[in-house]
C-alpha cells in the first residue's frame, strides 16, 4: 500500500531548529510540516503589521528558514508552515529574498483569506463570555481557522506560507495530495486530521513534556528528537523519531497528546472534519488508528484579537525562617495600599523560600505603575529581608471566539519564484 | 497513597476551559481510577481553581479519563492574572489526589 512519510518540525513560534535539521537531512521526509502560530501570536503579528505593513510574519521566520531551506531543497523536502501568520505575502516575499541569498531556486506559495476582519459581524457573541465581539475592546484582528481545501491549491509549491488554518489542517492537505485522497471522504480525512493533531505539537508527541523523574524518565531531553509518521493510504499511520536522538516515544506519550486540548472526544470540531477519537487504538509500537468521523461545520471558527490594557507584574522575596510568614505580612500591606483596586496578591512557594506576586491588569497606566511601586517601596516599608524585586508592564491582547459561514471566506493562492525574476 | 503512584495526567487549555487526562500507569488500575476518580472528586479537589461544572469522559479503549472543567478561575490565557496564565501545571495539582 502508498504510505507517504511526514515530519513536524515545530510545534510552536519559540521551538528548537536542530531537530527539523536532523528530520531534513536524515528522515526521508515528503513533507516536514512547521506549526507556529499560537492564539495570541496571530494578534501580536497583526500589531507588528499595523506598526510596519512589510512586518506581521512570524519574527523567526529568516531565522528558521535559513537553516531549513537549504537542507530542504537538498533532500527535496516540500516545507509548509503557517509562519506566514498576520502576513502572509510578506512572508512570502522574505521567503524569496531569503531562497535568492541562499542561492536557491524553487516555488513558494502563500495562503490567504484567513484575515476576516473587514467580513465580520462585531455584533455577534463571544464564545467565551456571550457579550458582543465589539464591548470587549478595540479589536485588532480577526482570523478565520481555514481548513485542508485552502491550502491543496499551494501543494504544488515547493514551500507553502499561510496564516491562521487549523493546526491538523497543515499535516491532513499534504497528505491528501500524496495519497490521493478526496477531503470530502470522512474517514481518510477524520485519520489524517488525527495524525496532525498528534504531530502538530512536535517534540510534545516524543516525550518533551512527559519527564518526571524516577516516575516516567525521559531520556536525553537535551537533544530531543521531533517526531514523523508513516501514514498509509487506507489512514492508519506509524509513528517515528530519528536512531539516536533523545526524548520517549511511546503508548503513554502518544495517548497524552491524543487528549490534549480535546473538550469533546465524540466531536473535535476542525474545518475538515468532526473528528471522533473515542474509538482510536494506539499500540506499544505507536500504531495508531481507530479515527472516526463525521461531516465537517458550515461554519469556521474566527480568533479576535482585542486590545485589553496592560498587565503589570510585581514581585520580591522572602527567605530562611519565617520566611512565609514575612511573605504574608508582606502581601497586607501591599492589599491595604491597594485597597479598592483589582489586583491579585499571592505568596508563592514555602516556609523558607517564597515570593510576594502581586498582578494587576487595566488600562490606566498610572495605576500599574502605582501597583509596581507599592510592592518596591516593601524594601524600605516592609518585613525584613525582603529582596529581589522585579516588575514589568506588557500590552495585553485579550482573545475571544466566534464562528463565521465558511462561504464568507475565500481563500486564495499567490505563487512566488525564486529566484525573483522582478529582483 | 496519591494519585501521581498510580497516573499520569496532562493537562490542555481552551480559552476559559481546561482538560486533564488521567492515564493509569498500568492499564489494568484504569478500574479503579473509573471508581474513585468521578467528576464530583476531581471537582472538590481543584475547587480554588474550577468554578463551573467538571465533565468526565471516559475512553476505555484509550484506558483514560478526560476531565472537561469549564470556567478555570482567573481563566483565558491572554488576560488571566495567574502566573501560569495556561494552566498547565493543574494536571500536577490534580496528581496530588489522595486515594485508597
Amino acid at each position: 500500500m502508498r504510505t507517504t512519510r511526514i515530519g513536524s518540525g515545530a510545534g510552536f513560534s519559540g521551538d528548537r531548529i536542530e531537530p527539523a535539521e536532523d528530520l531534513l537531512r536524515r528522515a526521508g521526509l515528503a513533507d516536514l510540516v512547521l506549526e507556529c502560530l499560537g492564539e495570541r501570536t496571530v494578534a501580536q503579528a497583526q500589531q507588528r503589521r499595523l506598526a510596519d505593513p512589510s512586518l506581521g510574519y512570524e519574527r523567526r521566520l529568516p531565522a528558521r528558514f535559513t537553516r531549513l531551506l537549504p537542507l530542504a531543497a537538498a533532500h527535496g523536502v516540500r516545507v509548509i508552515t503557517n509562519m506566514g501568520a498576520a502576513n502572509p505575502l510578506a512572508a512570502g516575499r522574505v521567503t524569496v529574498s531569503i531562497m535568492d541569498s541562499l542561492g536557491l531556486r524553487g516555488r513558494v506559495a502563500v495562503v490567504t483569506g484567513d484575515d476576516v476582519l473587514p467580513v465580520l459581524d462585531l455584533d455577534a457573541p463571544a464564545w467565551e463570555t456571550g457579550r458582543p465581539l465589539r464591548e470587549h475592546g478595540e479589536i485588532v484582528s480577526a482570523n478565520a481557522y481555514l481548513g485542508a481545501d485552502a491550502l491543496l491549491p499551494a501543494l504544488a509549491a515547493d514551500v507553502v506560507l499561510t496564516g491562521r488554518v487549523a493546526d491538523p489542517s497543515l499535516f491532513l492537505a499534504p497528505l491528501a495530495d500524496r495519497l490521493g485522497w478526496d477531503l470530502a471522504d470522512v474517514p481518510l480525512a477524520a485519520a489524517g486530521t488525527l495524525v496532525g493533531h498528534l504531530l502538530e505539537c512536535a517534540g510534545q508527541l516524543t516525550g518533551g513534556y512527559f519527564a518526571d523523574p524516577g516516575f516516567q524518565d525521559v531520556p536525553d531531553l537535551a537533544e530531543l528528537g521531533f517526531p514523523y509518521a508513516d501514514v498509509a493510504a487506507d489512514g492508519t499511520a506509524a509513528f517515528g523519531k530519528l536512531p539516536g536522538t533523545g526524548g520517549l516515544l511511546s503508548r503513554a506519550t502518544v495517548r497524552e497528546q491524543l487528549l490534549y486540548e480535546i473538550t469533546d472526544p465524540a466531536a473535535y470540531l476542525t474545518p475538515d472534519v468532526t473528528l471522533d477519537v473515542r474509538g482510536v487504538r494506539v499500540t506499544d509500537d505507536v500504531r495508531v488508528s481507530g479515527a472516526r468521523g463525521a461531516a465537517r461545520p458550515d461554519t469556521l471558527k474566527v480568533s479576535v484579537g482585542y486590545r485589553a490594557g496592560s498587565k503589570v507584574e510585581a514581585e520580591i522575596s522572602y527567605v530562611g525562617p519565617n520566611a512565609a510568614a514575612r511573605g504574608a505580612l508582606a502581601a497586607d500591606i501591599v492589599a491595604r495600599r491597594l485597597a479598592g483596586m483589582p489586583v491579585r496578591a499571592e505568596v508563592l512557594g514555602g516556609e523558607t523560600d517564597c515570593r510576594l506576586r502581586v498582578a494587576a491588569i487595566g488600562h490606566d497606566g498610572s495605576l500599574l505603575d502605582r501597583v509596581a511601586d507599592e510592592v518596591e517601596s516593601l524594601y524600605t516599608n516592609g518585613p525584613a529581608g525582603g529582596g529581589g524585586f522585579r516588575a514589568h508592564v506588557t500590552e495585553v491582547i485579550g482573545i475571544a471566539s466566534t464562528t463565521i459561514p465558511r462561504a464568507a471566506t475565500h481563500p486564495e493562492v499567490t505563487f512566488l519564484e525564486a529566484p525573483d525574476a522582478a529582483a | 497513597m496519591l494519585l501521581h503512584e498510580l497516573a499520569h495526567c496532562r493537562a490542555g487549555d481552551k480559552g476559559n476551559t481546561a482538560t486533564l487526562s488521567v492515564f493509569p500507569r498500568a492499564d489494568a488500575d484504569y478500574a479503579l481510577l473509573a471508581r474513585v476518580l468521578t467528576a464530583e472528586r476531581v471537582r472538590a479537589h481543584l475547587a480554588e481553581f474550577v468554578a463551573g461544572e467538571v465533565v468526565r469522559h471516559e475512553l476505555p479503549d484509550l484506558c483514560a479519563l478526560h476531565f472537561v472543567c469549564h470556567e478555570i478561575v482567573d481563566g483565558g490565557v491572554t488576560t488571566s492574572l495567574a502566573l501560569d496564565t495556561h494552566g498547565k501545571s493543574v494536571s500536577s495539582r490534580l496528581l496530588a489526589l489522595e486515594i485508597q
